[in-house]
């Protein structure tokens, strides 16, 4: 009966004018192949100078009458003094907390009358200011941007606030068992003294000594226009959004000679496998995370690493996700990353996975683990590159976008073709080569396991996985 | 309130401007151009063309959620959703993801009490590969669903339930306060993510029942956007979608008004450190007079740092971490929430009383016409953000539908954005006098269970 309608249906449709394919019935034998896939063209990245040397990268958005606007700084958290974790932070943080008198109330309120939105904050990399404004309305938020890059107050009070605030959402962090997983991941990994073992924002411990005079001291050594960039996107022209930031920049002058960068070593990767458990009671999953040190974003081995990621865990059909979820069902969702930083970030697999299944999928996270060491069949391999290669232009839709991608360039001193080269440089991975990078980056053997859920479910099965000795660990001082 | 099927996903969206980009003469108008038609079948569609990313979304609506469950069944209209991943009639199962991956593309779906949306987003040579996939499931699911891919979503499905609510600090409390806002049997009144024994209960033959009854043609919206020219999506459109078999009328869902006529108390635990106070109340439903005042009240209220809530909880008495305010607008009903945590050694009693004297004041007189220009300001930038991208959950396509769906009219963005442009100060005091009485509300606490475990 379906059959009969279907037909009769399909003759409707045909319309005048509607073509040939109205009139019969589509072929669904197999999936239509694509054409030729579109040309990438990215914008022209427009450069210019401040009269201070502030360089300023440009690109011309005209769909929406909206600009973003980045300034960069080479102030991120892995310039923290050791003892002082989270100044870099504190320092953003405390920018708009009160700027060339106006109290902090008063530019949050002058910036949301504008429609605006301005947030400060730091990376392991770099600090940021970044503005986001209705086009027409740019002219009066400038002003304001550059007094809380240029002239914060740091208002004793206001970091006593703000100091109060941070160490509230610590202990309100302590309920989240994801973000208690990865803590103590990083930090059992890196350890307290290297800044990748910490929070950006640092611990309780750590945010408890540090004074106003400290994030003054950081501000005046670690601002400056020769260790800044701006990045702008939107619906202006170069030459007449340059003439507004020389006007609001352009008299930042240097105040000391900027220190030296601190580069993070490159710690021990782990010599043998461990399993750390950490109790939370009832919990309805166990948080997971596994894997070691990884590489920095400057690894030359970048484009074979991204390719064999997404077949591990950086896409929805990659071998962690399918197994963990569309197989076993024990998780919502499962996945992988190389966090690439300045220095070598950890390699990290992860997963919340059902409280009477994990010790399974523990056994399918390694299984998956040790698979991806062995050569990757030529149609998954072929479909990983296309995937990162024609879904990349997606990456440069919007105005934040474009910054994105022109501030992870900048931080990262990437070559100026990295974008337009990237595509080519991922179809130019071989098979031969992720199958190297898996051996050299990857070894399971080695993997440090951190699992946060309930012990008294999950102890005895983990155990009895054999993967390696397991210990269980207070998460205190793992968080301090 | 909206489940999505994977946490892969983008937020954010897009929008274009009558008379071209810059226009110097006055403020543009927001308008997304379009072409719309239906099918013999039913199926409403929307073309929108724009060229600026090579890319298209093919964005579909049917209008059925949660609020179409049966008691027993909650849960189910998301769980389906999970379904419409795993292989059609000329789909296998599996296939879906990996065609689309295989072309730099990107999808996802959601579901929430009134509606369950999809979306794929591909490099614009894909589309013919986009609309096969979503023609696909929409004419053929069930010749390829299987008890075992129900099995499986089944258990991701719970497994999204246990990391989003159940493993999450205050992750029951929209549920407990969905359950007290919404009297039994209201379509509003059980969760999207539904009840872990009715997830455990959903049977094969639900699946086909509820594909047959909601996923007809005729009870959806296509939209397809971007990169296109639209006289050959339009022929592409039908092609694909012409064979599609129409399904029954589904007439629009319906709820008797809900009233409360006092305050509503109750208390939960969890495994938090600090306590934290929801006020809701019933409010009017989308698009309908004073659902874009309360958008306003929230903003006056707790919209960003320089809010009334926040200035004086936050800033100034430093008796909460947080605090925030939302019109949750909806079909049937909306509700207007106000959340916030007590700091550490503070009371949810010494929050609730500032929080009272604030809404009485806005009762007394109405904001100041500043307070007003600024939130109207940030409610339009944030149509800006929305315009900004075409796919994904938000973006341009999508709200184009969401028009489409709830008022007819798919650019119906100057319309959206005029109901906040005209409002005067006394309409905000009227709001928060008709709609959040002092007296007829629910009050939901959220205190720490005994301590323990990782948290400490």
């Amino acid at each position: 009966m379906r059959r009969i309608t279907l037909v009769l249906l399909a003759c409707l449709a045909a319309g005048p004018g509607t073509g040939l394919h109205g009139q019969s019935r589509p072929d669904r034998s197999r999936a239509p192949e694509p054409g030729p896939a579109p040309e990438l063209r990215l914008p022209e990245v427009q450069t210019a100078r401040l009269s201070n040397g502030l360089p300023v990268h440009v690109v011309e958005m005209h769909e929406v009458p909206v600009v973003e606007i980045a300034l960069v700084l080479d102030a991120g958290a892995a310039q923290d003094p050791a003892g002082k974790f989270g100044l870099a932070s504190l320092t953003a943080a405390m920018l708009d907390e009160g700027a060339a008198g106006r109290p902090a109330l008063t530019i949050a309120e002058e910036v949301a009358l504008l429609g605006a939105t301005l947030r400060t904050g730091s990376s392991y990399d770099a600090s940021f200011v970044r503005l986001g404004v209705p086009v027409a309305r740019l002219d009066r938020a400038l002003p304001i941007m550059a007094d809380v890059v240029l002239r914060p107050d740091f208002p004793a009070d206001e970091l006593e606030r703000v100091r109060k605030e941070w160490l509230t959402d610590m202990l309100q962090a302590r309920d989240d068992p994801g973000w208690v997983a990865s803590r103590a991941f990083a930090r059992l990994l890196f350890g307290d003294a290297h800044r990748y073992g910490t929070d950006e924002r640092g611990t309780p411990t750590s945010l408890t000594v540090l004074t106003d005079a400290d994030v003054r001291d950081f501000h005046r050594t670690h601002y400056q226009p020769s260790r800044a960039a701006l990045i702008v996107a939107g619906d202006i022209r170069r030459d007449a959004v340059v003439a507004q930031l020389e006007k609001a920049f352009g008299s930042w002058k240097p105040s000391a000679n900027a220190p030296e960068r601190r580069d993070v070593p490159m710690p021990e990767p782990p010599q043998a496998r461990r399993i750390v458990l950490i109790d939370r009671p009832g919990s309805a999953q166990s948080q997971v995370r596994i894997g070691w040190v990884g590489v920095p974003r400057t690894t030359p081995d970048y484009f074979p690493l991204i390719v064999l990621n997404t077949v591990l865990g950086g896409s929805f059909t990659s071998r962690l996700n399918t197994n963990l979820r569309e197989v076993h069902g024990y998780a919502y969702g499962a996945f992988s990353q190389f966090q690439m930083r300045r220095g070598a970030g950890p390699f990290v697999a992860a997963a919340g996975v059902q409280t009477d299944k994990t010790a399974e999928a523990l056994r399918e996270f390694f299984n998956e683990l040790t698979a991806i060491r062995d050569p990757i069949p030529g149609d998954e391999f072929a479909r990983a590159q296309r995937n990162i290669a024609l879904g990349f232009g997606a990456g440069f839709e919007t105005t934040g976008d474009m910054v994105d991608r022109l501030q992870h360039r900048i931080v990262y001193g990437l070559p100026e073709d990295v974008y337009s080269q990237y595509v080519p440089n991922v179809l130019a991975v071989r098979p031969s080569d992720a199958h190297r990078v898996a051996a050299e980056r990857l070894d399971p053997a080695r993997f440090l396991v951190v699992v946060v859920g309930d012990r008294a479910s999950i102890e005895a099965p983990v155990r009895a996985l054999g993967l390696g000795p397991v210990t269980v660990v207070e998460p205190g001082p793992l968080l301090e | 309130m909206t489940v999505q099927r994977s946490a892969v996903l983008l937020l954010a969206a897009c929008l274009l401007l009558a008379g071209g980009a810059g226009a110097e003469e006055g403020p543009p108008r927001l308008s997304a151009p379009y072409t719309q038609f239906t099918l013999p079948n039913g199926l409403r569609v929307v073309l929108h063309e724009d060229h600026s990313v090579p890319i298209v979304t093919v964005n579909v609506w049917y209008r059925v959620g949660s609020g179409r469950e049966q008691p027993g069944r909650t849960g189910f209209a998301h769980l389906f959703e999970h379904l419409m991943f795993e292989g059609s009639g000329h789909v296998k199962e599996g296939e879906f993801d990996l065609l689309l991956e295989g072309v730099g593309g990107e999808n996802n779906g959601s579901t929430n009490p009134d509606r369950t949306n999809y979306y794929i987003t591909v490099p614009s040579n894909a589309l013919d590969l986009a609309l096969f996939l979503e023609s696909d499931r929409m004419g053929f699911l069930l010749d390829a669903v299987s008890r075992e891919s129900l099995d499986v979503q089944r258990d991701v499905v719970k497994n999204e339930r246990r990391q989003f609510v159940d493993n999450r600090p205050y992750g029951a409390a929209s549920i407990v306060l969905d359950e007290m806002l919404f009297p039994d049997g209201h379509p509003y009144h059980w969760p999207t993510i539904g009840y872990m024994e009715d997830l455990s209960a959903a049977t094969y033959e639900d699946v086909r029942a509820f594909f047959k009854q909601y996923y007809g043609p005729n009870n959806a919206t296509l939209v397809v956007a971007g990169d296109i020219d639209p006289a050959v999506a339009r022929e592409r459109v039908e092609y694909w979608f012409g064979d599609v078999p129409r399904g029954p009328d589904v007439p629009p869902l319906s709820a008797p008004p809900v009233v409360h006529q006092k305050i509503e108390r109750r208390t939960i635990t969890d495994q938090v450190q600090l306590p934290r106070l929801y006020l809701a109340w019933v409010t009017p439903p989308v698009y309908t007079p004073g659902d874009a005042e309360l958008d306003v009240v929230a903003s006056v209220l707790a919209g960003g740092r320089s809010s009334r809530l926040y200035r004086r909880l936050v800033y100034e008495l430093q008796i909460a971490q947080d605090v925030a305010a939302f019109q949750q607008s909806a079909d049937l009903a909306s509700s207007f929430v106000i959340v916030a945590t007590a700091r550490p050694g503070h009371a949810l009693e010494e929050l609730r009383r500032v929080i009272d004297e604030e809404l009485e004041a806005l009762r007394q007189a109405p904001p100041e016409p500043r307070e007003l220009e600024r939130a109207v300001n940030t409610i339009e930038a944030s149509f800006y953000d929305r315009m900004e991208r075409l796919g994904g959950f938000g973006g341009r396509a999508d709200q184009m539908n969401a028009y489409a769906t709830r008022t007819g009219n798919p650019d119906y963005f100057a319309e959206d954005l005029g109901r906040y442009q005209v409002l005067a100060p006394a309409d905000i005091r009227a709001a928060v006098q008709t709609w959040l009485p002092a007296d007829r509300r629910v009050e939901l606490s959220v205190v720490p269970a005994r301590q323990s475990g990782g948290g400490r």
